[in-house]
């Protein structure tokens, strides 16, 4: 398990006086002190951690949270921001010695601009919503990650969300305009708007996918497209998964992405058909779903080409669906996989690593043997357009020591997925989860350059701290330069 | 003239940070040099010309991946991303023509340093959605990395966003991976004749909003349109709105009729072939109704699409500059009657909608003018900060964007 820094005494020491503090700025039920009442916030996606916040806070206006912020700042006391706690990377796990600051109650849609084609929300309206609200005119949120009946886009924006779509559409990092973020002091900044590309420096981009370590968003404006006219899916199955990758890379590199582009391995397939019967071929090693969108006729063009490009590499199932209940059940299983694999284990480890997609076989190869060596299954699922895999490692907490070797099992996969040139996580974040590992992937000065720009937004490290980075500096000590005495570069070569 | 400093590989540009750290010297970071007339005009002890930085690392088609050294020369990847039918689908401009300088010049660092991007933003994204992961060395004079040479990654910061559209004034890039995206087959441009400002505006609400997947949007009033041969024929002394189309030939043909369809109502409707449509698209974007060889200014100013023809015609009232619009109206270039930036009027005409830049100026009027879009205290603070946390010292580019920044 990861360790969480050590809890501030004197902060725990001034319970009740904080609790009533945080209650003369949001009075009646948006405090939460109660055990029973703050149990709900225990944990989040990431359920092997669990820790009851020092109080809860729901606000409910920009003017409130900055407050909040603003008190916490002056008396050194740590905030986690919360959207609807489907982080998979304990992104909003609480602190014993933290308020966790729950943005519920921004659950509006302030605006639908389909002149300009935004929407303005709080960011607690979910992911889906967005896309409901806009349903009436044909046009939808493109970003969607599964869980988007639930996770709000408050949420998406700091854990830069993607989805089966990212490949064609984008993460949310390419999808948003603009937020309104609340500072640890409690100022409070608009960054962008309904234009595209601000100018200055684009904090934006640092915004999104900042894990709730810079500041708390309490608006966002994104864009939304039209529906495409068309979408149709095809079920490829391969008898091995080296096929399976091949194909993949002859799709694109035949000039075509796909609306979405996932496979499973026989495992995920088995676990899904069992759950939803989406009717998926259980003698295949791995299955593609290639969703192609679009209108009618290019949609129908691609396909043939697509089946084409599958045969050659040996599909030996090709189905392509004939009605959008036919596309939809296709999705379906996909969708479930994670659930499906619920099934078959009391409890699953859902890595998220991408990886040059080139190497995906040796990958797998490596997974298969970690698998034994660990003694634990996994059943692989993947964004196979974009590289990125997720290993579901099953095990059985109740079981002495299982979850301890699933995260050894988990962390092996991620520091393989590094080695090959890849990275640690895809979508869903680091958090706490992936903490440890960023010195696989990251040297110390890229870790203290990033920690340097964390200080240019929060001096005193109060916000959602123990989260992404292993080694926790002073802003001063990370500010610190040395400079060594002046020499004239490189004087052997010729100056102009 | 300022003495020059050409590194031949990072640990030159270390040592080259290390020692204007030590003299308390501030730097130039150029690579060709072709953006340089735009920024505040600084004064700098040193140029660090990055051009000998040059070379693809990296090419792999099938991943969407291209990895160069800094100062590559753009063309040099867009001719090898042509032979596989790929392309940076951010369609970057080519500052040359409107800047008085040499066309097809122009290095990758130097493109995401200023996030160019072209007509196609309003459907593919800017530079910076492209930019993967950077290699650069801080104002600190220390290396570090970002992101990596995978296209979906979420691993800590987004620097390599962070650096685009900085002007340099961050660190200094050495190696850049960006996403490439495969080149559209075909492509077709759709013709509305003879809207004034506010009904083209409108109309290509109306075909954005549509699933036409319009891939460039732009208005061309009499003026603007006459001074592009392919559409000054047919626009005959009118404005033009040109919406582009890009795909498979069996997919345009239809989405041209559906577009056509929608757009009737509106006026008069013409098209143009792909190979008129690519001349079309590389005029809007290379600015070329006002690459006139002047010296006239030309602000580029990025606002709500819809607010786009107020701002010019306030900016018409009150200066007489003329103007046309990309991005579905929300990209407004306008060019002033002098040399004179009249800043007032162009601040005054944006008022907190968005943000405007002034592209070309007489050194005199961008020594006196804001460049960039003044920052309201908080965010010019934060701003600062975050430049700070890169460069403590002020030695890369300082008062490039803003002073102090």
């Amino acid at each position: 398990m990861v360790a969480m820094p050590a809890l501030d005494q004197s902060v725990l020491a001034r319970r009740a006086e904080i609790v009533a503090a945080l209650r003369r700025i949001v009075p009646g039920e948006g405090v939460i002190d109660s055990e029973v009442g703050m149990r709900p916030y225990e944990t989040d996606g990431l359920t092997a951690y669990r820790q009851l916040p020092l109080v809860v806070v729901l606000p409910g206006t920009t003017a409130q949270v900055a407050k909040i912020l603003r008190y916490c700042h002056e008396h050194g006391i740590k905030v986690v921001p919360r959207g609807a706690g489907t982080s998979l990377s304990g992104g909003a796990l609480p602190l014993g010695d933290g308020v966790l600051l729950g943005l519920a109650k921004f659950n509006r849609i302030l605006e639908i601009d389909y002149e300009n084609r935004v929407v303005v929300a709080q960011p607690g309206v979910t992911n889906l919503g967005i896309s409901n609200a806009v349903a009436g005119r044909g046009f939808y949120y493109a970003p969607d990650p599964s869980s988007q009946i639930a996770c709000t886009i408050g949420g998406n924006v700091a854990e830069n969300s993607g989805g089966v779509h990212c490949l064609k559409y984008g993460m949310t990092t390419n999808n948003i305009l603009g937020v309104e973020l609340v500072l640890i002091d409690g100022e409070v900044v608009r960054i962008g708007g309904k234009h595209l590309d601000s100018g200055g420096l684009d904090l934006l981009a640092l915004v999104c996918g900042s894990e709730g370590l810079l500041g708390v968003v309490t608006e966002v404006t994104v864009r939304i497209l039209q529906k495409p006219e068309t979408a149709r899916a095809v079920l490829v199955g391969f008898p091995s998964s080296e096929a399976a990758g091949d194909c993949v890379a002859k799709i694109i590199g035949a000039g075509i992405i796909p609306g979405g582009m996932e496979m499973m391995d026989r495992p995920a397939i088995h676990a899904a058909e069992a759950f939803v019967h989406a009717n998926y071929p259980l003698d295949v090693e791995a299955l593609l779903i290639v969703e192609l969108d679009g209108p009618e006729a290019e949609v129908d063009h691609l396909l043939e080409r697509v089946g084409e490009i599958a045969k050659s590499c040996g599909a030996t199932t090709l189905r392509a669906s004939t009605s959008e209940e036919e596309r939809l059940k296709f999705w379906a299983g996909r969708k479930a996989a994670f659930p499906a694999v619920g099934r078959i284990a009391p409890d699953y480890y859902c890595m998220d690593g991408t990886i040059p997609r080139a190497r995906l076989p040796q990958v797998l190869a490596r997974i298969r043997e970690l698998s034994k060596f660990y003694g634990l299954q996994v059943a692989n699922v993947f964004h196979a357009g974009d590289g990125n895999l997720h290993p579901l490692v099953l095990y059985d907490a109740n079981k002495s020591d299982e979850l301890e070797r699933a995260e050894k099992f988990g962390a092996d996969i991620l520091r393989y997925c590094v080695e090959v040139g890849g990275v640690l996580t895809g979508e869903h974040g680091v958090g706490v989860e992936k903490r440890d590992l960023m010195p696989s992937m990251f040297s110390e000065e890229d870790l203290n350059q990033q920690q340097r720009v964390k200080c240019a937004f929060d001096d005193k490290g109060l916000l959602n701290p123990g989260k992404v980075f292993p080694v926790l500096h002073r802003c001063a000590e990370l500010g610190r330069m040395h400079v060594r005495s002046g020499k004239v570069p490189f004087p052997d070569i010729p100056r102009f | 003239m300022t003495d020059i400093l050409k590194p031949r590989d990072e640990k030159d540009i270390g040592e080259a940070l290390q020692w204007a750290l030590a003299e308390g010297k501030t730097l130039e970071v150029v690579g060709h040099g072709t953006k340089r007339a735009i920024g505040r005009a600084a004064q700098t002890d040193f140029t660090l010309d990055l051009s000998g930085l040059a070379g693809v690392d990296l090419y792999e088609p099938e991943e969407l991946i291209l990895s160069a050294r800094a100062g590559t020369p753009l063309a040099e990847i867009e001719t090898l991303l042509a032979a596989h039918n790929q392309e940076l689908a951010f369609e970057p401009m080519d500052c040359g023509p409107l800047l008085g300088g040499e066309p097809g010049r122009g290095t990758l660092a130097g493109t995401l340093a200023a996030n160019l991007s072209g007509p196609r933003r309003i459907k593919a994204g800017a530079a910076r959605d492209f930019s993967l992961g950077v290699q650069a060395v801080s104002g600190r004079g220390e290396p570090f990395k970002a992101g990596g040479r995978v296209v979906k990654n979420v691993t800590g910061y987004d620097l390599s966003k962070l650096v685009a559209g900085s002007w340099g004034t961050l660190a200094v890039l050495t190696h850049v991976t960006i996403k490439v995206l495969p080149r559209a087959e075909d492509v077709a441009t759709v013709l509305v004749l003879g809207l004034d400002d506010g009904k083209a505006v409108e109309a290509m609400s109306v075909a954005m909003g549509s699933s036409a997947e319009v891939s460039g949007a732009a208005h061309l009033p009499a003026d603007a349109a006459a001074r592009i041969v392919v559409v000054s024929d047919s626009g005959a002394g009118r404005a033009v709105t040109a919406l582009r189309l890009e795909g498979i030939p069996v997919s345009i043909a239809y989405r041209k009729q559906k577009l056509e369809e929608v757009l009737r109502p509106f006026g008069a409707l013409a098209s143009l072939a792909a190979e008129e449509s690519r001349a079309l698209w590389r005029a809007v974007r290379d600015v070329a109704p006002f690459a006139d060889g002047t010296a006239r200014a030309v602000w580029r100013i990025s606002v709500a699409p819809g607010d786009g023809p107020k701002v010019a015609a306030t900016l018409a009232h009150e200066t007489r500059a003329e103007v046309f619009y990309d991005w579905a109206g929300g990209l407004v270039w306008a060019e002033m009657p002098t040399t004179i930036a009249e800043e007032a009027a162009v601040r005054a005409a944006v008022a907190g909608r968005g943000h405007a830049l002034l592209v070309r100026a007489a050194p005199a009027a961008r020594a006196s003018a804001h460049v960039f879009e003044p920052l309201d205290p908080v965010m010019a603070a934060l701003s600062r900060r975050v430049k700070e946390s890169f460069d403590p010292r002020g030695i890369l580019n300082p008062g490039r964007m803003y002073a102090g920044v």
